[in-house]
């Protein structure tokens, strides 16, 4: 019988959550890395016992740890992230140039083919990537390098490169989000890259056309169609059809268009997950109701999903990579809390419940559909 | 022989018990002993000292003989009681954080 697999990074360690296809009850497996901020796990799709995961400490620094039994015991692999070349500036909060320094691992997006290659986003906003299993990394710094990469700035949270998606149709093309400069492809395998940000617009930023200098929480696509990306941004829900040469905003009746995660149905490439939040700064659900938005129609229109969800006196939010679906017929969809929920719903979306209620601040949540 | 002492976080990244013991070539000095240690368990490179500049990590600090050594240079010689197994070289993380 098939299950899944939830991976669950957290600020205290990494925990993995396991079901048969039912996903009705549920094996919770962990803390690994105790004590360690995971920012992110994720398996290969080649090989699903293959996983990656980013432990990061303000004490020690960065590991990579892998696992190729699923998570049940980890080996550390390497942890040497070293820009290429001199470095140089991005822009510092106040507008002055300063140094590019590695501080962590936010993201780690596995080839869709080949286990030992992983790329790896980080902080300050680059990306490395590895061909052999975590052994050595090596920087892709065409991106960093492009005339651009002397003004990005960093959003409240850092300089992260937090989204990496990988075209399954041509893995040449990859598109990868940064806080606070925006959205890139390379279409030649990470060699060069350019931002496409046409049709965001961000208050604050005096040029309506910059390229450079939006805050991007996330992007999504739809494997079958991987021309279409949902992006939320800090400030809107934005759409492209034309692999992110133009945005348009579809927002729609949203209760509010501030969030971070959004995601695609498995099935349905046109039904869409966010999680509205409050902001500037409050960062938790509008009237403390905790609610999953979905789009049937690819943006625009808008319903809540509430059962089974807080909907009184809820204050959490809902971190960037704190999102996942499963490809089990009917959908479910998961995400986790920084009050240390994980809600799983099994059936799209209609109907919730929590995996688990009490574990640490929740960063990252990925799910692998298990054969 | 080298006796080090590490946090418990790197202990268990290490998987190594209580205290590490070390054949050090030559002066035993900060820089001898990492690279040594290092050397046997290369899951420490960079949580410790920096890859690139080989300094030390902010929130840890060294000690030995009830003396705070993190500001000596990474080629001093370590204290003698150090040097001959007596006394324990001591990697101390930060006290602090949530």
């Amino acid at each position: 019988m098939s299950g899944v697999r939830v991976l669950v990074g957290t600020r205290k360690g990494a925990f993995v959550l396991t079901s048969d296809g039912t996903r009705k009850r549920w094996n919770i497996g962990g803390p690994h890395f105790g004590g360690w901020e995971i920012y992110h796990l994720k398996g290969s799709p080649a090989d699903p016992n293959r996983l990656y995961a980013s432990q990061t400490s303000g004490w020690f620094g960065q590991v990579i740890q892998r696992s190729n039994d699923g998570g049940k015991t980890w080996e550390p692999v390497d942890n040497k992230f070293v820009y290429d070349g001199v470095p140089g500036t991005h822009q510092w909060y106040d507008g002055t140039p300063h140094p590019w320094e590695f501080k962590r691992v936010w993201h780690l997006e596995p080839s869709l083919t080949d286990p030992d290659m992983v790329y790896a986003g980080v902080e300050d906003a680059a990306m490395f990537r590895s061909s052999d299993g975590g052994q050595s990394w090596h920087e892709l710094s065409g991106l960093r390098g492009h005339d651009s990469g002397s003004k990005w700035a960093p959003g409240a949270g850092g300089l992260g490169l937090h989204t990496i998606l990988i075209d399954p149709s041509n893995p040449e093309r990859i598109f990868i989000a940064i806080s606070a400069a925006g959205a890139f492809r390379t279409d030649d395998g990470g060699t060069t890259w350019r931002p496409i940000n046409r049709g965001l617009k961000s208050e604050g930023i005096p040029d309506p056309t910059a390229e450079v200098g939006h805050c991007v929480h996330r992007i999504a696509m739809h494997r079958s169609r991987p021309g279409v990306l949902f992006m939320q941004k800090h400030w809107d829900v934005m759409r492209s059809d034309d692999a992110g040469e133009s945005w348009h905003e579809v927002s729609g009746n949203l209760p509010t268009d501030f969030g971070f995660p959004i995601d695609v149905h498995a099935h349905e490439p046109d039904t869409i997950y966010v999680v509205p939040i409050k902001s500037d700064s409050e960062h938790y659900p509008p009237d403390g109701k905790l609610r999953v938005y979905r789009s049937r129609t690819g943006g625009f229109e808008w319903e809540a999903l509430t059962n089974g969800l807080p909907q009184h006196d809820c204050y959490v939010n809902v971190l960037r990579d704190a999102m996942a679906v499963d490809s089990l017929d009917s959908c479910g969809v998961y995400f986790g809390t920084t009050g240390g929920q994980v809600y799983a719903s099994t059936d799209a979306g209609n109907n919730w419940a929590p995996v688990v209620r009490d574990l640490p601040a929740v960063l990252s949540v990925e799910v692998q559909t298990l054969p | 022989m080298i006796r080090v002492v590490l946090p418990a976080h790197l202990r268990t990244l290490a998987r190594v018990d209580g205290e590490v013991t070390l054949d050090v070539e030559g002066q035993a000095t900060q820089r001898s002993v990492l690279d040594t240690l290092e050397a046997r368990y290369p899951m420490l490179r960079g949580t410790i000292r920096d890859h690139v500049t080989q300094t030390r990590r902010p929130f840890l600090r060294f000690f030995a003989c009830e003396e705070d050594l993190s500001h000596e240079l990474p080629d001093a010689p370590l204290p003698d009681p150090v040097a001959t197994g007596a006394e324990p070289f001591l990697v101390v993380g930060a006290m602090a954080g949530g």
